[in-house]
């Protein structure tokens, strides 16, 4: 059937209403069961395909079929806890679902009507079980605008997506608004970019509709480079449709006819859903020539990126979208001026398109009410690192991060102590416990050191070395540094020299200052947002944990226990018995022992693999911090995913 | 079950090269190449009516090919109009491209940040002794290829292993092991259990 207008629309969701309202909880006595398969990329990993398969398998069997329904949908956000599965009536929610568990739900929930127990989730302080997603604190603190697609629609069906209320603003502004009015909706609801600057949308789409040259292009940037964010993956694989619909209206509002969607090609699941999404709104005609019965015609191709971190950088992007190298080029001319092809381009982050239909849905007015002074509406953050509940969760600007960390998030896993918390990603900093309490919006994070960016938030503990972490960005910066402008190739590197020194205790105290005044050069001098941020972990951890850099360099000890040349092990005398599997488990003759004797371990040949570790069967093998020796249960390597015990013995 | 496992490598090297039947295995390797270029044709003249889909075709070349050779690099620049330096420039610049063969089983190991506060390294450091490769190096009996990637998102699951682009959450606890050995036995890697 094809769209053509909105009574078109309204009569798909009146045919697909009734399936949805039964997900938000209405008991409208459909007669039917639907069954929520998670099928975004951690669900999938952990097997939620072959449960999503035995499922449909045994409602065959049970002949169920006809009065269960099962539905793939995109992330619920609780990837810590997939594959999770979710029944309505009653927005039961189970976790861990194995294959093996689908007979059980089956049987019990399905056909006796009773909760599968052991499948329920308990909350991680009180242990206590919690059946549906209003128990469960970690949903209940949310509050999910740009996410209220995912998780209850089904992302490869449009039809969901319109009995959602989709397409209908889309409908309503090409038929009954100008441009003009349309950007001032959204200057007036005070949405900024959420792919990290939070420059204001609406005068980016101000400035791409007053340019007089045609074609122009949209462009979605769905190049989520930073390591520990997977927003943009979750909405894409969660709604793709709402990404179409608002980068139509960008489209209607710039006059624009193409669009492109560069997308990673890490990322197959949502290229996948893209691909089906701009199908289908192509075969009902919300893409293609003439939407709606009028003049206007859009639609959207798929560019793939290769993998190159620096294209996140819009002018590199463009490069990359046409098929070149994704070098950066100074600003301006903007790509709102000149883009693609020399052509006026709107470029926008998938969240940000996201939020769009948001907008108009509910109205400016509301959408304002959200947020912040500065920062209007919400932000959607991943969590990871050494945190309970790692996922991703939506919260309004001005929320604060010991709310994220310790409320939703369930707080630090292993019942360790925080240490900081990094956002932005390698663009970003650390921020240390005396911040916790500070709302977050743009403007407050940057006062502190670090940035918004797309809000990727990895959480760190005591074991965790902020050197060693700040190592770790710099290199990720420098391999990915695109070698275009002299101070990001050639000052990322020094600096990485200079930390690589300091964790493998050769630095001198004069290399923290060498350090700092290189990294503020790099950060005044560099073309692009890549090297102008390339300092920012180094910049942040220097101001915040300067006293472990100088652990590092003066007493030669890593505090956290992490980099491995300023550490020693040790045999515990006392708890030793002697029996030699650690001398057998080492690969360089490095500890040796006779019967009855501790075993002894030789400092100078010993290359810290902690293989010993692993198979002492009494932990009598200590890993040394400088002068304190720490128990090595304290200092799992492996920590969170398990005790070094658990090492696969290779 | 495990000296079945030892020798399967051995089997598969008979069923490869043996003296006699050289000539033929060579004009096999021809025929298989031609089919190759023959897909590959195909793709450049189903993307490049579209400007700007280089990558593109890169990327399906590589599927093909297992890697970008120098004489695919050409083909493609031949067929496409772009001259080969601009080709080249592309294939160097993006981390996804590889230049050099690469192993029937890749294993990538994801280093983002997520997966390394959470013991990527160690992870990494285990397959690099137990496969006897470096980072970026293919084992001799081209079984595995050893290599990091950038984040691939599923930062929930940290640290996390791709086999043959299947994701393995939690790598670092159990299952490296097995997944290497389904590989050695050529089976299709199942997903790892928790």
């Amino acid at each position: 059937m094809k769209v053509r207008s909105i009574d078109d629309l309204r009569s798909l969701k009146e045919k697909y209403y009734p399936l949805i309202k039964q997900r938000l909880g209405h008991r409208n006595g459909l007669g039917l069961t639907q069954v929520m398969v998670c099928s975004g990329t951690a669900c999938t990993s952990s097997e939620s395909r072959e449960v999503h398969r035995k499922l449909e398998q045994e409602l065959a069997r049970c002949n169920l079929s006809s009065s269960v329904r099962v539905i793939r949908t995109g992330c619920f956000g609780f990837c810590q806890h997939g594959p999770i599965m979710m029944i309505h009536p009653g927005e039961i929610l189970y976790c861990r679902v194995r294959p093996e568990d689908v007979r059980e739900v089956v049987q019990h929930h399905l056909i006796n009507g009773q909760l599968v127990d052991s499948l329920l989730y308990r909350e991680i302080n009180t242990g206590k079980k919690a059946s549906s997603l209003e128990n469960i604190h970690f949903f209940k603190a949310q509050e999910r605008i740009v996410l209220q697609n995912c998780g209850v629609i089904n992302p490869e069906s449009i039809e969901e997506y319109i009995a959602r209320d989709g397409y209908f603003s889309l409908a309503d502004l090409i038929l009954n608004k100008q441009p003009r009015e349309i950007i001032e909706i959204i200057n007036k609801s005070g949405l900024r970019g959420r792919g990290g600057a939070g420059f204001p949308a609406g005068k980016k789409w101000e400035m791409a509709a007053a340019q007089d040259v045609k074609p122009k292009y949209v462009v979605c940037n769905a190049d989520e480079g930073d390591p520990g964010a997977f927003m943009d993956r979750s909405i894409l694989e969660g709604d793709p449709h709402s990404v179409l619909e608002a980068m139509s209206i960008a489209a209607y509002c710039i006059g624009a006819s193409q669009g492109y969607i560069y997308v990673r090609a890490e990322y197959p699941i949502a290229v996948e859903r893209l691909e089906n999404a701009i199908n289908q709104a192509r075969e009902v005609g919300l893409l293609g020539k003439g939407l709606f019965d009028t003049s206007f015609d859009f639609d959207i191709g798929l560019r793939f990126g290769a993998g190159a971190f620096v294209c996140g950088e819009e002018t590199a992007l463009l490069h990359s979208v046409m098929g070149q190298r994704g070098e950066p080029r100074p600003r301006p001319p903007y790509p709102a001026q000149e883009g693609l092809w020399g052509r006026p381009t709107l470029i926008n982050n998938v969240e940000t398109y996201a939020n769009i239909p948001v907008i108009f849905r509910g109205g400016w007015e509301w959408y304002q009410g959200h947020g912040t002074a500065t920062s209007k509406g919400t932000k959607v953050f991943s969590l990871a690192g050494k945190i309970n509940n790692t996922g991703l969760i939506e919260v309004p600007m001005g929320t604060s991060l010991r709310t994220i960390i310790f409320d939703i998030g369930g707080g630090i896993a292993g019942g360790r102590q925080f240490k900081a918390v990094q956002t932005g990603g390698p663009s970003g900093g650390c921020i240390p416990e005396k911040y916790l309490d500070l709302p977050i919006d743009y403007e407050s994070l940057k006062e502190i050191g670090s940035i918004m960016g797309s809000g990727g938030m990895i959480v760190m503990s005591e074991d965790n070395c902020m050197v060693d972490l700040a190592r770790f960005y710099l290199e990720f910066t420098q391999d990915e540094s695109c070698g275009r402008c002299t101070p990001c190739r050639v000052g990322t590197k020094r600096m990485l020299e200079i930390i690589k020194r300091i964790t493998e205790g050769q630095g001198e105290m004069e290399d923290l200052e060498l350090l700092e005044e290189l990294a503020f050069d790099v950060r005044d001098a560099s073309l692009c947002g890549l090297g102008q941020t390339a300092p920012n972990p180094v910049i942040s951890t220097l101001r915040y944990f300067k006293d472990e850099y100088i652990a590092h360099v003066r007493d030669k000890v890593c505090p956290a226990g992490v980099c491995k040349e300023l550490l020693t092990y040790q045999v515990d005398a006392e708890k030793c018995i002697a029996c030699g599997l650690c001398a057998k488990a080492c690969a360089v003759g490095a500890i040796s022992g006779a019967p009855k004797q501790p075993y002894h371990i030789n400092p100078e040949k010993c290359i810290k693999c902690a293989s010993c570790v692993a198979k002492c069967p009494k932990k009598a093998i200590l890993k040394g911090v400088g002068r304190e020796v720490a128990s090595s249960a304290q200092a799992g390597i492996f920590a969170g995913a398990g005790s070094q015990e658990n090492r696969p013995a290779l | 079950m495990e000296p079945e496992l030892e020798k399967m490598p051995d089997n598969l090297e008979d069923g490869f090269v043996t003296g006699g039947q050289e000539p033929q295995i060579r004009k096999v390797v021809a025929v298989e190449n031609e089919k190759k270029f023959q897909a590959l044709d195909q793709i450049i003249e189903q993307y490049s009516q579209e400007p700007g889909q280089l990558i593109k075709i890169l990327l399906k070349a590589q599927d093909i090919f297992g890697y970008l050779p120098e004489e695919v690099q050409a083909h493609i620049a031949l067929k496409t109009g772009v001259p080969v330096s601009e080709v080249n420039g592309v294939v160097t610049f993006y981390s996804l491209f590889a230049t050099r063969p690469r192993g029937r089983n890749i294993l990538k190991v994801c280093m983002g940040t997520a997966c390394y506060v959470k013991g990527a390294q160690e992870l990494m450091d285990t397959l690099k002794e137990h496969l006897k490769i470096d980072e970026g190096g293919t084992t001799s009996d081209q079984l595995f290829t050893l290599e990091t990637t950038r984040c691939v998102g599923a930062c929930g699951l940290a640290p996390v292993l791709l086999a043959n682009e299947q994701v393995h959450g939690e790598a670092g606890a159990a299952g490296v092991y097995k997944i290497i050995q389904d590989c050695r036995k050529g089976e299709k890697i199942e997903s790892k259990k928790h």
